[in-house]
């Protein structure tokens, strides 16, 4: 499919064309985002680090307003000017914090590229599908109108739209959400990006529309080992589809961890909370699901404490006085004081 | 041609057809008998009525339409009482001189307007945003009629670069109709040009902070593709309905401007018909001047279903 990227059996080992084997492609090292209003500051992210390999499908995973969005916003400069980011973005070796509005136009819709929450409206009404894929391959790969049209027909193939000469001439309105949400991805994927940032692509979505979109997704990620980054609440779509899982809790990262360990021995008392708030087939009925007590916190303080210490049951003096910092990289990263015991028992399975 | 400009068109043409009924019965219900006008000092009732059955106006009313209209299709309007010269040439000879005055107002209120009010949306909360408002309410406060008298001081007396009055037509000489037209051209254009500048200024902060504009950006588009390419593109199908609807107040306009620069337009032959009763060129004004505004009402529908697929398509969403 793309000349960049060699078709590949195994995921794992297509490199993009800057990335060196087992290197990250994406790596965010302490991202912090603020906003900043007349009366106060909100703190949106704080220290938030992660990184995502080649052919890798990193989730992650918080409830509404923990910064999940923010942080792919930053990652792609896309914030407004109330936004202050510090922190580093690399990606395949290039810093992109800090880089000027030009730089990093050079590469976005290229090297990183990200499909949005609202298919509905993330197209342009008045403008066709064709139009609207060819514009990214103009932009990036300086294709004439017509290779760019031929290529828009190609990459709508590829993400499974029906009739792709018909469609390419359509526009928005005349497609489905789950039709538009591909479109959105024949956008993200039509220079062959290292990274494709996925923010809650399937939540607009029929769950029946939600499976074919993942699908797309996975295959991409093994046709042209792109690395993705999908942002989502739901953990039927982590169990689904990723491979490593980010917890993110009120700004912060609480747990880190591959899929299968964070579902069958979650060890942060947040996510054990999010796990046993989903609901399983075969479970009673009549039972009530548990719930995490108490509200978020707001975001407008950094305190020196585990930001989830006044909902947590296990939470004693020190988780409100002392920030926890993620423990050392061993595959299985967890920001707590009392950790429940790896070995504890787990929620086999958390969805589907 | 599809089933929304026919529907567009039909829907033209039966406004059309009321408004020649309108314009027909109001002149009939005008006080006076047209037979005495027209008798003159020979006021017999013999002559009288040789002269209601040489006019047909013994005829029934619904007749006497019909052989309005079917006059008015073969573009008789009929002759002035005034001037004694077929009302259809009198408003040929007035309409290129208003047309021209119509269309550089027009390009005026369409490239000021619409390049301020972007910049004012780009530059939001700069001080070209502040400068572009400040003009704007200006240009919108300011009346007509002292606009033009000042025009006229500054740069017609004082620093004569242009001529206050007069008309030469465009094609005995190009430069001197240019100089003759710009002050006027200036006065009609300026409210409009304040108009159309908010309101595009208002179309593209909404369209700016849309969600494909972000994804315009997530594409790596320059800024240049970003606001001219997807944001201006949507926002004119705003500006282009306020430009329907203020092209009534360009053909309004247009009386006062044509008093004001003297110039032999639509307008000056409205006033002139207005003041000397001349009712046969008032009907015939009245006509044209209504069948103008529902063409241009007429294009400016065309010219949405052109920037607009979703009116084209006739699709919803």
């Amino acid at each position: 499919m793309s000349t960049a990227h060699p078709k590949t059996a195994h995921p794992k080992n297509a490199e993009p064309a800057s990335a060196v084997p087992g290197t990250p492609v994406l790596s965010v090292r302490d991202l912090s985002v603020s906003f900043r209003s007349d009366t106060r500051t909100v703190h949106a992210v704080d220290s938030l680090s992660y990184e995502v390999a080649a052919g890798e499908v990193l989730a992650i995973v918080g409830e509404s307003g923990c910064g999940k969005s923010v942080t792919s916003m930053a990652v792609m400069g896309l914030l407004p000017p109330t936004a202050t980011v510090t922190g580093s973005v690399r990606l395949g070796g290039r810093e992109l914090a800090g880089a000027t509005e030009k730089e990093l136009s050079a590469v976005r819709g290229k090297d990183l590229a990200m499909i949005f929450q609202e298919p509905m409206t993330s197209l342009n009404p008045v403008l066709t599908i064709g139009r609207q894929i060819g514009e990214v391959l103009r932009r990036h790969q300086g294709l004439s109108r017509k290779e760019a049209k031929e290529r828009a027909v190609e990459l709508l193939a590829l993400v499974g739209i029906p009739a792709p000469e018909r469609r390419v001439a359509e526009y928005p309105h005349q497609l489905s959400g789950g039709m538009r949400q591909r479109v959105m991805i024949a956008i993200a994927v039509a220079c062959d990006p290292a990274v494709l940032i996925a923010d809650e692509p399937t939540t607009a979505l029929d769950v029946t529309v939600q499976a074919g979109i993942l699908e797309v997704l996975q295959s991409l990620r093994e046709r042209l080992g792109t690395a993705i980054v999908l942002i989502t609440h739901d953990l039927g779509v982590v169990a689904d589809a990723a491979d490593r899982v980010l917890v993110m809790y009120a700004g912060r990262a609480v747990e880190q961890a591959p899929a299968d360990e964070l579902f069958t021995a979650p060890r942060h008392p947040y996510t054990r909370g999010l796990l046993s708030a989903v609901l399983r087939p075969g479970q009673e009925g009549k039972r009530r699901l548990p719930e995490i007590p108490g509200l978020v916190p707001s975001l407008a303080a950094q305190p020196d404490a585990c930001t989830f210490a006044a909902r947590c049951t296990h939470a004693d003096e020190r988780c409100g006085t002392a920030r926890p910092a993620l423990t050392p990289d061993t595959g299985h990263r967890v920001a707590c004081w009392h950790p429940v015991a790896a070995t504890a028992p787990a929620h086999e399975e958390a969805a589907r | 041609m599809n089933r929304y400009l026919l529907t567009r068109l039909r829907q033209s043409l039966i406004t059309l057809f009321l408004v020649s009924v309108v314009v027909f019965a109001g002149i009939r219900a005008l006080p006076g008998d047209p037979a005495l006008a027209l008798a003159g000092e020979e006021r017999s009732p013999q002559a009288l009525a040789a002269i209601r059955e040489a006019y047909g106006l013994n005829d029934n009313i619904v007749v006497q339409y019909g052989r309005f209209v079917g006059h008015a299709l073969t573009g008789d309007l009929g002759t002035s009482a005034r001037t004694g010269l077929p009302v259809l040439d009198s408003i040929l000879d007035a309409l290129p001189v208003t047309l021209e005055l119509a269309a550089l107002s027009l390009l005026l209120a369409v490239v000021l307007g619409i390049g301020a009010g972007v910049l004012a949306a780009v530059r939001r909360g700069k001080a070209t945003e502040w400068l572009a408002n400040a003009i704007a309410l200006l240009g919108l406060s300011v009346p007509t009629f002292w606009l033009g008298i000042v025009l006229v001081l500054a740069f017609a007396i004082a620093v004569p670069i242009f001529a206050a009055s007069g008309y030469v037509p465009f094609g005995t000489d190009p430069l001197d109709n240019l100089r003759r037209m710009v002050l006027p051209a200036i006065v009609l254009g300026s409210g409009l040009a304040a108009v159309v500048m908010r309101q595009t200024r208002g179309a593209m902060l909404d369209n700016l902070s849309a969600d494909y504009v972000r994804t315009a950006r997530a594409k790596g588009l320059s800024r240049r593709q970003v606001v001219g390419g997807h944001a201006l593109r949507n926002s004119l199908v705003t500006v282009v309905t306020v430009l329907g609807l203020q092209l009534g107040h360009l053909i309004s306009g247009a009386v006062v401007t044509e008093q004001i620069f003297v110039l032999p337009g639509f307008g000056k032959l409205t006033i002139d018909a207005v003041f000397t009763r001349d009712y046969t060129m008032l009907q015939g004004v009245v006509l044209c001047t209504s069948a103008a505004y529902i063409l241009v009402n007429l294009a400016v529908d065309v010219l949405y279903s052109v920037i607009d697929p979703r009116i084209r398509l006739g699709g919803a969403r």
